[in-house]
Parts: structure tokens; sequence; C-alpha cells
């Protein structure tokens, strides 16, 4: 089992950061929500795999471990709130940009590194000035 | 006690001058008077002692850690400085007073100016060589600040920002340097490392540290070749340049000199090093100062020039060579702060401080022309003034060292030459300004004498000069002592301050330097011609170079790095990781650890390849956003039956639900941006991609296995034992979150309400055109609100909340809890604004949003800290058992409010970010385009 578990968390990883490389902000937003799940599984197995022994007190002899759960918990509460805030930020940036790269500009006006270091140089100059 | 005021006076004081910045420059000049004479009058109360020859100090231990004590010593040494410190200092005040107008920023000159006065108390008082590090430090914080005073000019801007980068490099070696003192002695505390000399001079890194400790002394006290920051320095308003750049801050560098003398010298490397480097800049700033048209500017490379002369003396290995130095630290520090003030007038009168349109100032104002001619003389070394007996000191020194064998002649001989000029430039000052025709072309005509508190401070300093002249037995000779006493440590040889020692060598040397003085200026016509043909070296040039290159290297390699595009960014950083992965797993002999495998069954393996399956779909559909969006669902789905697989009911449960909020999120986002994303990057490019991502993913397995595969210990026994006594609940998961680790969870939930917000802010304005036609055509659907779903919502609404308060208050004891039971609210109430639209909801809620996620993390707050005023620490929490009819007994928790808290933040925050996302669909759908 815990190879299988392995692996599928791997195929998680994967894909999720595969589409985290990719320049459309929404696929980055589904990238970043496969690798949440990915990396909330992770710490949730840190745990180890455990078979029917919840961590509510009774009469059992043994219990899996609370801890990592409750920090995945949160995580997911936290993962929502970060994942609603990127989707939010990616539509701002669609509106007001008039695209959904994440560079925020189409790839045809890319800015190239030579253009960016002319404009560094225009405001160090105008600094000092 | 009396050393710890003395040295924060001027720093309490620094409001001061703000607090009557309205009532004009006396007031201001006043009010900043207060702390320098309380000073005064405690390092005056101290006399006696200090002339007795004992040692005031003060400890009291700060960073033990790293041996920075706060300690002061006050002996004959920095009693001498703080002297000079806090008299001149306040000479300075009174003549600022005078020369700043109405119009500057008065106060904020002031404040700069004791915020100054007190790192340089601190300077030279410190007790512990790293204490004394930090006010170093500040000085040259302080003096950038007095420098750029007038930050509308961009002379005194590059003037500032060169002095901070000359003095702050030093500072930075004299640390390194006393890192490596404290290294060797195993103490920074003065006592110690003075009483350490021999040790060091044995050790083998007693080069390094001489050599950066030297750097912060040449640095700091304008050495050649790092002079070239003090005549920029000259940017400054000219009470700063009169205090800070002839009579203190430069000679904090000298001071260190005196102060670790006993530590650092008498070895071959000191004489060669110090010596050298005091030759050159004596000569190079006498030199230089002649050919200088800007008044300021003369007296800049005068400085330089006996700034070295002190250096020089100090590297001599005769015992009389740094009383000598400490004599000319004294007398240096009265005539040229006098010299200033009187540049400082006269710049202040005419308009100009080019000395080629400044002549014949003796019929505008004899009275000041008098003060400057007294004070000039004393720096060429004219008999009867105090400039002449430290100078005649220096010569006969010159005269008894024999390290340098057959050419031992040469000291002397370049001495006496940069006596010469000395005298040259001296004559100059004098004799261009004040005679030498008639003024011309002045941008104040006539001048006329300055108003009369302005030339007090220069009377008195030019008065010491008389004084220290004519008695020095009478005045100076008894401080001078107990100062060079302290600075060599050991009794002082014989020596005689008079003003004739009968016919010798350093007489006739002086005879020399005068006459030769005079011939030299009456001569200089050539000299200019000569020296306006020598190849202009000009410090400031290479300064701006050099920094120009390092800027332009920086921004080269930064630009290839930063090229602006976050794609690039990410992987970067990713090939990082995948490196670090690979050094890390590397050690591991094996992947497979000793603890035996769990068996596989069907249906979880079943499970695990549908979810890994629609990974690689939503990877692989990504461009048909629906598509993908429909996979992850399945994903995220999947996630939580795993949880609940593997002994996780309230993971199980969070997941489901976030799960169900998430996509209805995302396909709202879906609806607002293009439907379906261009192919764009190249092949190559997403092979990289691919090849990145396999890699994590192949070391997240890798990694994952290996952990899994190998024994482990954790603390869960003692959440698990502590649970039900401590926290009075059963759910372990639960209890942990609002109990244990009940700070984290309001940390959470704070974060929860912050994001709410800032979508909120993101949302603001935010209008979009509403599609009317989807992406094949088709037109949607203008029935906004379908009647089923309304009906279902309304019958589900109230089921829902039963439930959540169910799983809200078993949460403590069973799966469940605040998390849970506000997703499941938010669920419904989310269906019924999907039903019904988000304007119905609201109005029929009665309660805002933002107010609840607020409220929520407010309960949290309160109830955590409830249990201070009982005298427990934050987040204590209690519980206890309450037997109510018919239901039997329950458990009532504090935590319990805590979670409430919680739940409140989660319905809040889910809410506000979602019916935000609702709002702005509705706020384009005007009635035109329906």
């Amino acid at each position: 089992m815990e190879l299988l578990v392995a692996i599928t968390i791997g195929v998680l990883t994967f894909s999720g950061i595969y589409l985290i490389l990719r320049a459309r902000t929404f696929s980055v937003a589904l990238g970043l929500t496969l690798f949440s799940y990915a990396v909330n599984l992770f710490l949730f197995v840190m745990g180890r795999l455990h078979t029917g022994q919840p961590a509510v007190l009774n009469d059992a002899s043994s219990y899996t471990d609370p801890v990592p759960q409750a920090l995945v918990l949160t995580a997911i509460v936290i993962g929502f709130a970060m994942t609603s805030f990127v989707l939010i930020l990616a539509l701002r940036a669609y509106t007001e940009l008039g695209s959904d790269h994440v560079d925020g500009v189409e790839k045809t006006k890319k800015i190239t590194g030579l253009g960016r270091n002319k404009q560094n140089k225009k405001k160090r100059t105008g600094a000092k000035r | 006690m009396i050393l710890l005021a003395l040295v924060f006076a001027p720093f309490f004081a620094v409001v001061l001058p703000f607090l009557v910045a309205q009532r004009g420059r006396t007031w201001i000049a006043v009010a900043t008077a207060i702390a320098p004479l309380i000073a005064l009058s405690l390092l005056l109360s101290q006399t006696s002692q200090v002339l007795e020859g004992d040692v005031i100090s003060f400890k009291q231990v700060w960073i033990s850690q790293l041996g920075l004590n706060l300690s002061f010593r006050l002996d004959g040494l920095s009693y001498l400085f703080s002297l000079l410190i806090l008299g001149i200092g306040l000479l300075v005040i009174l003549y600022a007073r005078y020369y700043l107008s109405e119009q500057e920023r008065v106060a904020r000159f002031f404040t700069c100016l004791l915020l100054f006065m007190g790192s340089m108390l601190g300077l030279v008082l410190a007790g512990n060589l790293l204490l004394m590090l930090i006010f170093w430090e500040l000085t040259s914080l302080s003096s950038f600040l007095l420098i750029g005073f007038w930050s509308q000019q961009s002379a005194a801007r590059q003037g500032a920002r060169m002095a901070l980068a000359v003095t702050g490099g030093g500072g930075l070696a004299l640390l390194a340097g006393i890192l490596v003192i404290g290294h060797v002695v195993g103490s920074y505390e003065l006592v110690d490392v003075l009483a350490a000399g021999e040790l060091l001079k044995a050790h083998t890194l007693y080069p390094v540290a001489l050599v950066l400790v030297l750097l912060g002394v040449f640095t700091k006290s304008a050495q050649f070749p790092f002079h070239f920051w003090l005549p920029h320095a000259m940017s400054a308003p000219t009470p700063v340049s009169a205090y800070l750049h002839s009579a203190t801050m430069v000679k904090a560098g000298v001071f260190l000199l005196a102060r670790l003398y006993p530590l650092l010298s008498g070895t071959e490397w000191w004489f060669y090093l110090v010596t050298f480097t005091g030759l050159t800049t004596l000569l190079v700033g006498a030199v230089t100062a002649l050919f200088q048209n800007d008044l300021k500017g003369l007296l800049a490379y005068s400085t330089i020039s006996h700034l070295g002369l002190i250096t020089l003396l100090f590297g001599l290995d005769s015992d009389l060579a740094p009383v000598a130095a400490i004599f000319h630290i004294i007398n240096h520090a009265t005539f040229k702060a006098s010299l200033f003030m009187a540049a400082g007038i006269i710049d202040h009168e005419t308009g100009s401080r080019d000395m080629r349109r400044i002549n014949g100032l003796w019929k505008y104002m004899p009275h000041t022309a008098v003060l400057a001619m007294v004070a000039s003389s004393a720096m060429a070394g004219v008999p009867l003034l105090n400039g002449f007996l430290s100078k005649e000191m220096f010569f006969s020194e010159t005269l008894h060292q024999h390290l340098l064998g057959s050419f031992s002649w040469l000291l002397p001989a370049m001495a006496t030459l940069a006596g010469a000029f000395s005298v040259a430039y001296s004559l100059r000052f004098i004799h261009d300004v004040f005679f030498n025709g008639t003024p011309i072309n002045l941008p104040k005509f006539p001048p006329h004498e300055p108003p009369r508190y302005m030339k007090i401070p220069v009377e008195v300093l030019v008065f010491c000069c008389l004084l220290v002249g004519v008695l020095p037995a009478w005045t100076i000779s008894s401080l001078l002592a107990v100062a060079a006493q302290a600075s060599l440590g050991h009794v002082l040889p014989e020596y005689d301050l008079a003003i004739w020692h009968g016919f010798n060598m350093p007489l006739l040397m002086s005879f020399i330097a005068l006459i030769g003085g005079i011939a030299i200026y009456a001569q200089r016509a050539p000299l200019v011609r000569w020296y306006e043909g020598l190849p202009d070296i000009n410090g400031r040039v290479i300064f701006e170079g050099i920094v120009r290159l390092l800027f332009g290297s920086v921004s080269r390699t930064l630009s290839y790095i930063e090229n602006g595009s976050l794609q690039r960014y990410i992987s970067l950083l990713l090939i990082a990781v995948v490196v670090m992965l690979i050094v890390w797993l590397t050690p591991l002999s094996r992947v497979t650890g000793e603890v035996a495998l769990t068996p596989v069954d069907p249906l979880t393996a079943l499970g695990l390849g549908v979810m890994a399956l629609s990974a690689l779909l939503t990877m692989g559909f990504h461009r048909q956003r629906l598509t993908a969006l429909l996979m992850l669902s399945v994903v995220g789905l999947v996630v939580a039956m795993v949880f609940a697989r593997f002994s996780a009911p309230d993971l199980a449960l969070t997941q489901l639900v976030v799960e169900v909020v998430t996509i209805l999120l995302m396909l709202l986002v879906v609806y607002f941006l293009p439907a379906q994303a261009p192919i764009e990057s190249s092949s190559l490019l997403r092979l990289r991609d691919f090849i990145i991502a396999a890699c994590c993913g192949g070391l997240m397995s890798v990694l994952t296995f290996a952990v899994l595969t190998r024994p482990y210990e954790s603390i869960a026994d003692f959440f698990l034992a502590n649970s039900l006594t401590g926290g009075g609940g059963t759910n372990v998961v639960n209890v942990i979150l609002v109990d244990f680790r009940g700070f984290d969870t309001l940390g959470e939930i704070s974060v929860l309400g912050i994001t709410a917000i800032a979508t909120v802010a993101l949302l603001q304005g935010l209008s979009l055109p509403r599609a009317r036609v989807d992406n094949r055509g088709r037109p949607w659907s203008t029935e906004t609100y379908p009647m089923v779903l309304g009906m279902l919502a309304r019958l589900i609404l109230p089921l829902a909340l039963l439930v959540s308060v169910f799983i809200f208050l078993r949460g403590h004891n069973e799966p469940g809890g605040g998390f849970i039971a506000g997703l499941i609210t938010a669920v419904a109430l989310i269906l019924l604004q999907v039903a019904y639209g988000q304007r119905w909801v609201q109005t029929r809620m009665g309660l805002r949003f933002p107010d609840l996620a607020a409220a929520g993390v407010l309960i949290a707050t309160a109830t955590g800290l409830a249990s201070l005023p009982l005298g427990y620490p934050f987040l204590t929490s209690t519980f206890a058992h309450i037997n109510v009819p018919f239901i039997g007994e329950i458990e009532v928790a504090s935590a319990m409010l805590f979670d409430l808290g919680v739940y409140f933040t989660v319905v809040g925050g889910t809410l506000l970010i979602l019916s935000g996302l609702g709002r702005i669909g509705h706020t384009v759908k005007l009635p035109e385009e329906l």
C-alpha cells in the first residue's frame, strides 16, 4: 500500500508542477490546487497509514497519529483561502491587463532582458538626479 | 552612572529642538545647548579625579553571549576628547544659530548635531570595543545626515554618499579587526584588551588584525588613499565642517590609534604602515592645499595634511611621539575649527568661497581678519601660538627615529618640506583673502562684519590658541600629561613644554620651513602652472566610476537571472529544489526501509488509481478549462476518500466540504476567463517543464516511500494521553486544534479573515462583460434563478444548519468541529445564493459577512484573553460537566467558545469570497444588455 500511495503522491506532484509551470493563470491555479492536494496527502501520511484507528479516544489499544491530521486540517482551510485569493487575483489581473498570461502581457509583447535592463537604467539615473 | 548620563544626555535631548521648532532659531539653539551643558558640567565634576590619574568606569552586562557590555571608561584620553567634543560643540551651536537662515530646517540640523555629539561621546568613552564600534558607525550615519543637510544640492548628496561609503566600509573592516582581536584576547573589554598587547603581537593573526583596524582608522581620519571623501564633505554647512570634519569626527581615527597604542604599536608592521601612510598624507595634503581655490577646499586639504602629521607621529617608535600627537590633536582642533568658522563667516558675508574673487577683505571686516590671521599663523606654526609648540615637538621627534637606517634623514627632510607648504597655504589664506587687491564680482557687496555673537566662538578658540601658545605649562600640560599617560599605558618620559629650548635642530627646521614657505608662496605662479599640468586624478571620478562599474555588473547579472518571466523563476526555483532533494536523498543506501508494508486492498488501489488518472487528465485537458475543472474535482473527492480510508474522519469531512466550495469558486472564475488557453510554449520549453515536473514527482514518490517504510517516533502519545484529562475532549484532532495548539489556529483563522477581506478589496470596482453566448455560440439561459433549485435550497438550508450545529457540538468528542460546521453552513448559504442571488440572501440574513468573520476572530481572541485575568497564560482552557435534563450529562469546555469563533470566521470568510465573485456578475447586468 505504501508504494501505491507514494506513487500517487508523485503523480499528483508531477501534474501539479507541470501545470504551475504553464503560462496561463487558470492553469497555474489548477496546478496549485493539485500540488496542495499532494502536499496535504504527503503531510498526512507522515503519520503513517493506519486502518480503522481514528484518533477518537475509546477503549481501543492504539490510535493513529493526530498531529499531522490537525496540521492538515488547517492546511486544507488555508489552502482554500489561498486558492481563492489566487483565483480572484487572476481575475483582477485579467480585467486590468487584458491578458491572463502570468507575466501580465502576451508573449508577442514579452519584455526581453535587454529592454528591461534599459528601463532599470533609466530609473536608476533618474533617482540619482 | 555619571558616565551613562554623560553619554546619553545628547541622545535623550534630540527631541528638544523639535519641541521649540516653531519659536525660531534662538530657542532651538538654547534647547540644543541644554544637554551639552549638562554633560559638560558632569565631565568637569570629574576633573580632579581624572587629573590624579584615576580611571572612572561603569559596566553593565548587556549581551554577554557576544561579549558586548554597556561599559564606559573615563580616563585622561577620553576626558580630553570629551572636553573637545562638548566645548567645541557648544561653540558650534552658538555659531550655527547665526549661520543658518530662518528658512532652513534648523531644528532638524540641531537634532542631527546632537545625535552626532552623543555618538562621538560614546565612541571616546566606550570601555568595550564592540560598543565603541556601534558608536563609531553612529558617527558615520549622523555625519551622512549632516553632510547631506542641504539635500537639494546634488554635491551635498554625492558628498554624503561618498563619506558614508568610505567610512562605512572602513567601519566594516574595523569590525572584522575587532573580532580578530576579541578572538585572540578572549574579551572585548578595553581593560583586558589593553593588557594583552604582548599576546596579540606574538599571535599569527596580528598582521590581519592590525591591517583591518588601520583600514578603519585611515578611512575615518581621511588618510591617503582614502582622503578623497573629506574635500567632498565640504558641501556640508560650515558649522558641520568645523565640528565634524576638523575638530572631532575625523579625529576618531587617530583617537583609536591613541586608544589602542599599547595593544598594537611597537612592531615593524605598525611602524611602516602607520608612518608611511601618515607621511604620504602629510605631503599630499599640504601640497594640494596650496592649489585649492575654494576656501573650504584649502582648509580640507590642510586638515588632511595635519591628520597625516598626527598619524605619522603615532607611527614613530619613541615614547614622546604620541605625546606630541595628542598635543597636536588639541591644537589642530582649536585653530582649524576657528578657521572654518572664519571661512564660514566670509562665505556668509560675501556669498562666495572662491579665493580668486575674494580679495582685500581687510577693509570690510578687520575684526574677522585679525581672528583668521592669528588662527592661520597657528596653523603655519608661528611662535607664541599653540601650533608652533606641537610642530616643534614633531620636528624633534622625526629626528629621533632610527629604524630607517641610512635613510633616517628622509623623515625630517620631508617634514620640513611639508612644514614649508603649510606655511605657504596659511600665507595664501591670509594674503589672498584679506589683501591682494579688491574683491572681484562678489554676489554680496559690500561685505560687512557678521553679527556680534557669530564671532564669539571664533574669538574663544583663537584666545585658546594664544593662551596655550604663550603659557603651555600653566594651561595644558597637566591635561596633556594624563591624556598621554592614558594612551601610552605607562609612565611618561621626561619632556618640557616650553617655547624656548635654545638654538637646536627643530628650531632650525622651523626657520627653514617659515622662510621656505614664504619663498614658495612668493614664487607660486610657476608652481600653479606645474600643478595644473599634472594629470587630473580626481578621487570622486574614480569613486563614482567604481560605483558605476559595480552597479552595472550587478544589474547585468540580475537582468540575466531576472528577465521578467515568472515561468522562468519558478523553473529555476524548482530546479534548485530538485538538486537539494537529490543531494539529501543520495546518502540513503536503499529506498525501502525496514518496516513491513501494509497489505494492498483492491478498492483502495482502485481509488488511488482513479486519483492518479484524474490528475493526469487534469494536466492533459488543461486547455479545455471546464473539462480540467471536472477532472480536478474528481481528484479532490478521492483525496477525501483516502483520508477516510486511513483513519482521518475529520480530514475527510473537511476536504469534502472544501472541495465543493473550491470547485464552485473555480466555476465562477472560469465563467469570466477565456474558456480555452492557446498553445504558446515551444515544444522544447514544454519538454523542459515536463522533465522538471517528472523529477519533482519522482523524487516526491521516493521521499514518501522512504519515509513510510522507516520507523518513527511521534509526539502523538502526549496528545493522546492528555486530550481527555487536559482538554476535556476525546476527539484528539479537535482538541489539538482548539486547545493544545489554539494559538496556531487563532493565527490561521486570522489569515482566513484577512484573505477574505483582501479578495473584497481586489474585487472592488471590478466589472466584467457578461457573455450572452457560450464559446460554441449557444445562448446562455436567461432564466436567472431556476425554481426547482430554489425550492430545494430552501428545504436544505434548515437541515444543513441542523447538521452543522450537530457537527459543531459533538466536535470535541467525535469527528467534527468548528471548521467543518462552518463550511457546511457556508455551503448551504451558497446554495441559497446560487438559487436566489446574493442580494436576496444578504438582505434576509441581516448580517454582513465581514462583520461575521471579524466577530469570529474577536470571539476566539476574547476566549484566549479571558484566561489572563484569572492568572493563567493566554488561551488556557477549562471545562466542566453539566447535567442537562432529558439529554444527560454534557461537557462544556471554554475551548468550545473558541471553536465558535472558528465557526463564525469560516462562515464569514467563505461567504465573503464567494458572494464577492457573485456580485461582479450582477453589476454588469444592465437592463439594456438583457
